[in-house]
C-alpha cells in the first residue's frame, strides 16, 4: 500500500527527501554542533518558518483541495500555542516559586504555592487566581491533548453549524474570519484568562531543562518541527490521494454534483475542517515555543488572510506549493521587514523596504491571482510537462 | 452676625456716597488690634465693617489678607499689602516702597480666621458688579456646598440682574436649603422642589441626605432613624458581617492562614511546633492540628471555627443607619431620589436609543456601499474599508488647502466620492473584471489591494492620526435634559444616512442606470441581449459603492480620528452588516445595520466596562444568526437568490 502510494505520488518522496537533506545540513550548521554557521535565532526563525508550512499545507487542503476559503485557521493555530504555552508557563513558574519559597521556616502548603503561582502569572492583570481553564495547566499530558481537543472541538461545533446550514464561498470566509475576530477580541480582555492582550510569555525556556542551551533547544525544536512538518505532508497527500481526496475535490469543483452521487458532503467537509485545524493547532503548538510570546494580535483576522496568501502565491490544489508559499513569502517578509533589503534610492525619494514591502507584496498578490493563479508551484508542472 | 452683614451687602449693591469718604487704611486703624492678630471671633467686627463700608479695595484687602499678604509698619502702624519685596499702599495699590521684614509685622490669620474672610468675600462675590465674578462665586459654592453658604446665597438672589444667574443661584439654594436648611419643614419642601431635577448634583444632593453608616448590635436601638436591616449572606457577605462585628469589638478577630502560619513560626522549638515535626506542616489540615496543639497549651488564641463565627452572626443585628435623625427628611429625600432614578432610568433608555440610532447609521453608511458592490454584483470587495479611509484623507487633504470648515466639508464631500468613484472604477476594470467567475480570488486580490493602499497611506500621512475638524455649528451637542444629549456630528451623520438611503433607493428604482443594474443582477445574459452594456454597468457600480464608501469615509472621520488603519476597523462589521441584513438589497442593509448597532449599544449597556466582550458577543450572535437565517434578514427570492 505505502509503495503504491509513494510510487504514484513521486513528490511526495521527492518533497520528504529534500526535507530530510534540509534538517541534516540546518543540524550540521548550527551552534549546537559547533560550525555555528547558522545563529540559534536564525535556527528558530528557520523551524518557525517549518510550521509555518504545516499550516500551509493544512490550508491548502482546505482550501485548494476541498474549496473552503477559510480566513480563520490561524484562530487554531494560536489556540494550540495558547495550550502549550499554559503549560510551559505554568512549570517554569512553579519551578521559580519552589525555590523561592524553599528557604521558609514553614515548608509550603499547595494552597500557597499555587497562590504564589497565580500571583506571578496574573498579577499583570491585577488577578491571582487561576481560571477554571488553567485546570490542566500543572500537566504536560493533559495540556498536550487540550492543544488538540480544544481547537478540534471548536473547529467541529463551527464546521457542524456553518456547514449545516449550507454556508459557502464567501459567507463561510467572513464567517470565519468573524470567529477568529472573535476569539482574538475575547483573549483581548484581561478577564479572559489568558492574560489579556500581555498573552503568555517566556515561552521559549522548557520547564526541566533550564541547563540545556537554547542552541540545543533550537535544534530540537526544528527536528521536531520538521518531523511533524513531515507526518502532516504524508498524512494530507494521502488523504487527498485516494478515493476520499476525490470525493474533497469534487466538492471543491462542484458541490452539488456530488451531493447528488449520493456522498453526504457535509461530513467530508467537516472531517476536512476539522482536522486540518487539529494539523494547524499542532502547528502552533511547535511555532510558539520557538517564538516565545504569543499574544492575541497573533490571531488577528490578518493573520489568517495572509495565509491564504501564502497558499496561493505558493500555488493551490499542489501541497509541495503551499510550502513553498509559506517559506518563501515569510522568509522574504522577515528579510524586508527587518532591514535586510538594501533600499532603492531613485534620486527624488529613496524606497525604504520597511516601508514599502506591503505596497509590494500587496500589488505582486494581485498579479500573482491574476495571471499565475496557479502560484509558485505552477512552474513545476510546466517543468514536467516540457520534461513528458 | 450674618443678619447684619446681610443688610449690608444688599445696600453696598447700591453705591454710598457718605461711607465712601472713608478709606480702607482708616477702618483698619480703628481695628488695628484685630486686623494683626485677628482670632475667629475678633475677626467678624473687622469683617462687617468692611463689608459695611463698600469700598471696592475692601475686596484686595480680603484676599491679600486670606492669604497672608498684610503687614504692620511698627513704625506707624499702617497697614500695606506686601508681595515679595515690595510694599502696597492698601487704598490705591501703588507700590510706595521696600519691604524691609525688621520694621514690619505680617498677620497671620489661623484657618479659621481664613475660613470666616473666605466667607465674607463670598457675600462680595457674589454682589459683584462684574458678571463673571457672581459666576465664579455661584460656581465655587456649588464645587463645596456649606452651610454657611445658604444666607448670603438667598440674599443676593433678589439683587441678581441677570436671568441665567439668578435661575442658577435659585436652584443652587434649592440644593442648600435641602441640605442644609434650618427646620424640617423649609428641607422637606426644598427637597420635594428638587424631585423633578435630572441633574448629578441634584442627586448628589440628595444622596449625601441619605448618607448611611452600618451598624452592629443585639437589639435595633431606639431613636435612631434606621435604612434598613442586613441579613448576612443574602444583603451582606458574611466574612464583611463578621469584621464588622469585630470592628465592634463584639466578637474576637478570625485568624486567618497566615496568622496560623505566623503562630506556628513563632512557636517552633527544635524541630517541632507543638508537638509535630515542622517538615510535616505541609498541608493546611496538618497546620491546624499543629495549631490546635498549641492553643490547647494556651500559647495561641484558639481558632474560630465556622459554628462560632455562625453563632455570632446569629446573636447580632445587622443594619444601616441614616446620618440624618429626622425620618420624615430621610423619607421625602427617599421618594424625591426614586422618583428622579425612575425618570433617569426612561431617559437613558431614551439616550440608548439615540446612541444605538447614531451607530446604526454609522453602520450604515459603511456597509451601503458595500451591498451594492457585493449585493449587486456579488463582488467581495476587502479593499472597500481602504476606500472609507481614502474618503476621510481626502477631506483631511481639501482642509489643508481649505482654512474654512464649513467649505472644505461642503469641497471634500464631492471630491471624496470622485477620488474613490475614479478608484472603484479604476480597480474594476483593471483587476476585479478578469476574475467575476472566481469570487474568492476577488476576495484575495481585493485584499492584496488593501494590505498595498493601507501601507501607501501609512508613507504618505504617516501613522499618527490626522483630524477632520467637523465645522463650528456641529460642534456640541443637543441636549433634550441632563441624561439625554446627542451631539450635532451624529445627527449629521443620521441625516446623511437618511439622505443616502432616499438617494440609492431614487437610482435604483427610478432611474434608467438603476433599471439596467437590477436587469445585469437578474440576469446578465438576458440583460446583454437587450442591448445593455454588462461591463459598462458592472463599472458604474462598482464605481458608485466605491464612491459611497468614499463620502461614508468623510463623515466617519468627522467624529472618528482618521488613521491608515480606519477603514480595517469597520470592514469586518460591514460585511455583517450586508451579510445580516440580506444580500442585494438596500432594505436589508439598512435592516442590518440597525440590528447590528441596537445589538452592540444593548450589549454595552449590559456590560458598560467592557466594549471588547460587546463586540465578541456581538459576533457571536451574528455567527449563531446566520444559522438560521443564512440568506439574512431580508432574503432574496426567486432566480436571483440562485447561488
Amino acid at each position: 500500500m505505502r509503495n503504491s502510494f509513494i510510487a504514484q505520488n513521486p513528490s511526495v518522496l521527492w518533497f520528504l527527501m529534500a526535507l530530510a537533506g534540509f534538517t541534516l545540513g540546518v543540524t550540521l550548521l548550527s551552534e549546537a554542533t559547533g560550525i555555528a554557521f547558522l545563529s540559534t535565532s536564525f535556527v528558530k526563525t528557520l523551524g518557525k518558518t517549518l510550521c509555518l508550512c504545516l499550516i500551509a499545507v493544512a490550508m491548502d487542503v482546505v482550501w485548494g483541495y476541498c474549496g473552503i476559503l477559510s480566513l480563520g485557521h490561524f484562530a487554531f493555530f494560536g489556540l494550540g500555542g495558547y495550550a502549550i504555552g499554559m503549560w510551559l508557563m505554568y512549570a517554569r513558574t512553579e519551578v521559580i516559586v519552589l525555590e523561592s519559597l524553599a528557604g521558609q521556616a514553614l515548608p509550603a502548603t499547595p494552597k500557597e504555592v499555587s497562590d504564589a503561582i497565580g500571583n506571578q502569572i496574573f498579577g499583570v492583570v491585577g488577578s491571582s487566581e487561576f481560571p477554571w481553564i488553567w485546570a490542566f495547566a500543572d500537566s504536560l499530558f493533559l495540556q498536550l491533548l487540550m492543544v488538540v481537543l480544544v481547537p478540534g472541538l471548536l473547529a467541529l461545533v463551527f464546521g457542524w453549524l456553518a456547514f449545516r446550514s449550507r454556508v459557502t464561498g464567501v459567507y463561510l470566509s467572513i464567517l470565519t474570519q468573524a470567529m477568529t475576530l472573535a476569539l482574538s477580541l475575547y483573549l483581548f480582555q484581561n478577564d479572559s484568562g489568558l492574560r489579556g492582550n500581555n498573552g503568555l510569555s517566556g515561552l521559549q525556556n522548557i520547564p526541566g531543562f533550564e541547563d540545556t542551551s537554547q542552541a540545543v533547544i533550537s535544534i530540537v525544536f526544528f527536528w521536531a518541527s520538521a518531523l511533524a512538518l513531515g507526518l502532516g505532508y504524508l498524512f494530507f497527500a494521502w488523504i487527498v490521494s485516494g478515493k476520499m481526496g476525490s470525493v474533497i475535490k469534487g466538492i471543491r469543483d462542484n458541490e452539488a454534483r456530488v451531493r447528488f452521487l449520493g456522498y453526504h458532503v457535509e461530513s467530508y467537509k467537516l472531517f476536512v475542517f476539522t482536522i486540518t485545524a487539529v494539523v494547524s493547532a499542532i502547528a502552533g503548538a511547535l511555532y510558539y515555543p520557538q517564538a516565545g510570546i504569543i499574544n492575541p494580535g497573533e490571531i488577528a483576522p490578518i493573520a489568517s488572510i495572509y495565509l491564504a496568501v501564502w497558499v496561493a502565491i505558493g500555488g493551490r490544489g499542489r501541497l509541495y506549493g503551499a510550502v513553498i508559499g509559506a517559506a518563501f513569502v515569510s522568509l522574504l517578509s522577515s528579510w524586508f521587514t527587518g532591514g535586510g533589503a538594501p533600499s532603492v534610492p531613485l534620486g527624488f525619494y529613496t524606497i525604504q523596504w520597511t516601508d514599502w514591502w506591503l505596497v509590494l507584496l500587496g500589488f505582486s498578490f494581485v498579479a500573482v491571482t491574476l495571471f499565475f493563479p496557479k502560484g509558485i508551484g505552477g512552474l513545476f508542472d510546466r517543468l514536467v510537462r516540457k520534461q513528458a | 452676625m450674618l443678619r447684619r452683614l446681610l443688610l449690608a451687602l444688599t445696600l453696598c449693591v447700591t453705591p454710598f456716597a457718605s461711607v465712601q469718604a472713608q478709606s480702607l487704611q482708616d477702618i483698619l486703624q480703628t481695628h488695628a488690634d484685630e486686623v494683626l492678630k485677628p482670632g475667629r471671633r475678633s475677626v467678624g467686627v473687622v469683617l462687617d465693617d468692611l463689608v459695611a463700608s463698600g469700598l471696592p479695595q475692601a475686596v484686595t484687602f480680603l484676599e491679600a489678607w486670606r492669604d497672608r499678604e498684610i503687614v504692620q509698619r511698627d513704625a506707624d502702624g499702617l497697614f500695606f499689602k506686601a508681595i515679595e519685596a515690595d510694599l502696597i499702599d492698601l487704598d490705591t495699590g501703588d507700590v510706595i516702597g521696600v519691604a524691609d521684614n525688621n520694621d514690619l509685622t505680617a498677620s497671620r490669620p489661623n484657618g479659621g480666621v481664613r475660613r470666616a474672610i473666605g466667607e465674607a468675600l463670598v457675600q462680595f462675590q457674589l454682589s459683584d458688579p462684574d458678571i463673571t465674578k457672581r459666576r465664579a462665586a455661584v460656581e465655587a459654592i456649588a464645587r463645596g456646598m456649606e452651610a454657611s453658604q445658604l444666607e448670603p446665597l438667598q440674599a443676593s438672589i433678589e439683587g441678581e440682574m441677570d436671568p441665567t444667574l439668578k435661575a442658577t443661584k435659585i436652584r443652587l439654594a434649592g440644593m442648600l436649603s435641602a441640605r442644609f436648611g434650618g427646620t424640617a419643614e423649609t428641607r422637606i419642601a426644598a427637597i420635594n422642589d428638587l424631585a423633578g431635577d435630572l441633574s448629578v448634583d441634584v442627586r448628589a444632593v440628595l444622596n449625601q441626605v441619605l448618607t448611611t453608616t452600618p451598624s452592629v448590635a443585639t437589639d435595633l436601638p431606639d431613636g435612631r432613624n434606621i435604612a434598613r436591616v442586613l441579613t448576612p449572606g443574602i444583603d451582606l457577605a458574611e466574612d464583611d458581617a463578621y469584621s464588622q462585628l469585630v470592628a465592634a469589638d463584639l466578637a474576637p478577630a478570625l485568624i486567618d492562614a497566615d496568622a496560623v502560619r505566623a503562630a506556628l513560626i513563632e512557636n517552633i522549638t527544635g524541630d517541632t511546633v507543638g508537638g509535630f515535626p515542622v517538615s510535616a506542616l505541609n498541608t493546611d489540615a496538618a497546620r491546624a492540628q499543629a495549631y490546635a496543639a498549641l492553643a490547647e497549651d494556651g500559647l495561641v488564641a484558639p481558632l474560630i471555627t465556622a459554628e462560632i463565627k455562625t453563632t455570632a452572626l446569629a446573636s447580632h443585628l445587622f443594619f444601616e443607619t441614616y446620618d440624618e435623625p429626622n425620618a420624615d427628611i430621610t423619607d421625602a429625600a427617599k421618594a424625591a431620589l426614586d422618583a428622579i432614578e425612575s425618570k433617569v432610568a426612561l431617559s437613558q433608555a431614551v439616550d440608548l436609543g439615540l446612541d444605538a440610532l447614531s451607530l446604526a447609521s454609522i453602520y450604515f453608511l459603511a456597509a451601503i456601499g458595500l451591498a451594492i458592490t457585493f449585493g449587486v454584483m456579488g463582488v467581495i470587495n476587502m479593499a472597500h474599508g481602504e476606500f472609507i479611509m481614502m474618503g476621510a484623507y481626502t477631506g483631511f487633504v481639501v482642509q489643508l488647502f481649505v482654512p474654512d470648515y464649513t467649505l472644505s466639508i461642503l469641497i471634500a464631500l464631492p471630491l471624496a466620492f470622485a477620488v474613490t468613484f475614479g478608484a472603484g472604477v479604476a480597480m474594476e476594470r483593471l483587476v476585479i473584471r478578469h476574475l467575476y467567475h472566481r469570487p474568492l480570488e476577488t476576495l484575495l486580490a481585493t485584499f492584496g489591494i488593501s494590505i498595498a493602499l493601507q501601507q501607501l497611506a501609512k508613507n504618505i500621512f504617516g501613522t499618527q492620526a490626522r483630524p477632520l475638524t467637523s465645522p463650528a455649528w456641529l460642534d456640541g451637542a443637543l441636549v433634550f435634559n441632563d441624561v439625554i444629549a446627542i451631539s450635532y456630528i451624529r445627527i449629521a451623520i443620521f441625516v446623511m444616512a437618511l439622505i443616502f438611503l432616499g438617494l440609492i433607493l431614487y437610482v435604483l428604482n427610478r432611474t434608467r442606470l438603476g433599471l439596467e443594474v437590477r436587469a445585469v443582477t437578474q440576469n446578465p445574459g438576458m440583460a446583454a441581449s437587450m442591448g445593455i452594456n454588462p461591463d459598462r454597468i458592472n463599472m458604474l457600480t462598482f464605481g458608485l459603492g466605491s464612491g459611497i464608501a468614499g463620502i461614508a469615509g468623510v463623515a466617519i472621520g468627522l467624529y472618528a480620528k482618521v488613521t491608515s488603519e480606519m477603514g480595517a476597523d469597520y470592514i469586518v462589521q460591514s460585511f455583517m452588516t450586508v451579510v445580516v441584513g440580506g444580500v442585494g438589497n438596500v432594505w436589508g442593509t439598512l435592516a442590518g445595520a440597525s440590528l447590528i448597532g441596537f445589538l452592540q449599544k444593548g450589549i454595552e449597556w449590559l456590560n458598560p466596562s467592557n466594549t471588547l466582550a460587546a463586540q465578541t458577543y456581538m459576533i457571536l450572535f451574528i455567527i449563531l444568526f446566520i444559522q438560521f437565517r443564512p440568506k439574512g434578514i431580508v432574503a432574496q427570492k426567486g432566480r436571483a437568490a440562485a447561488d
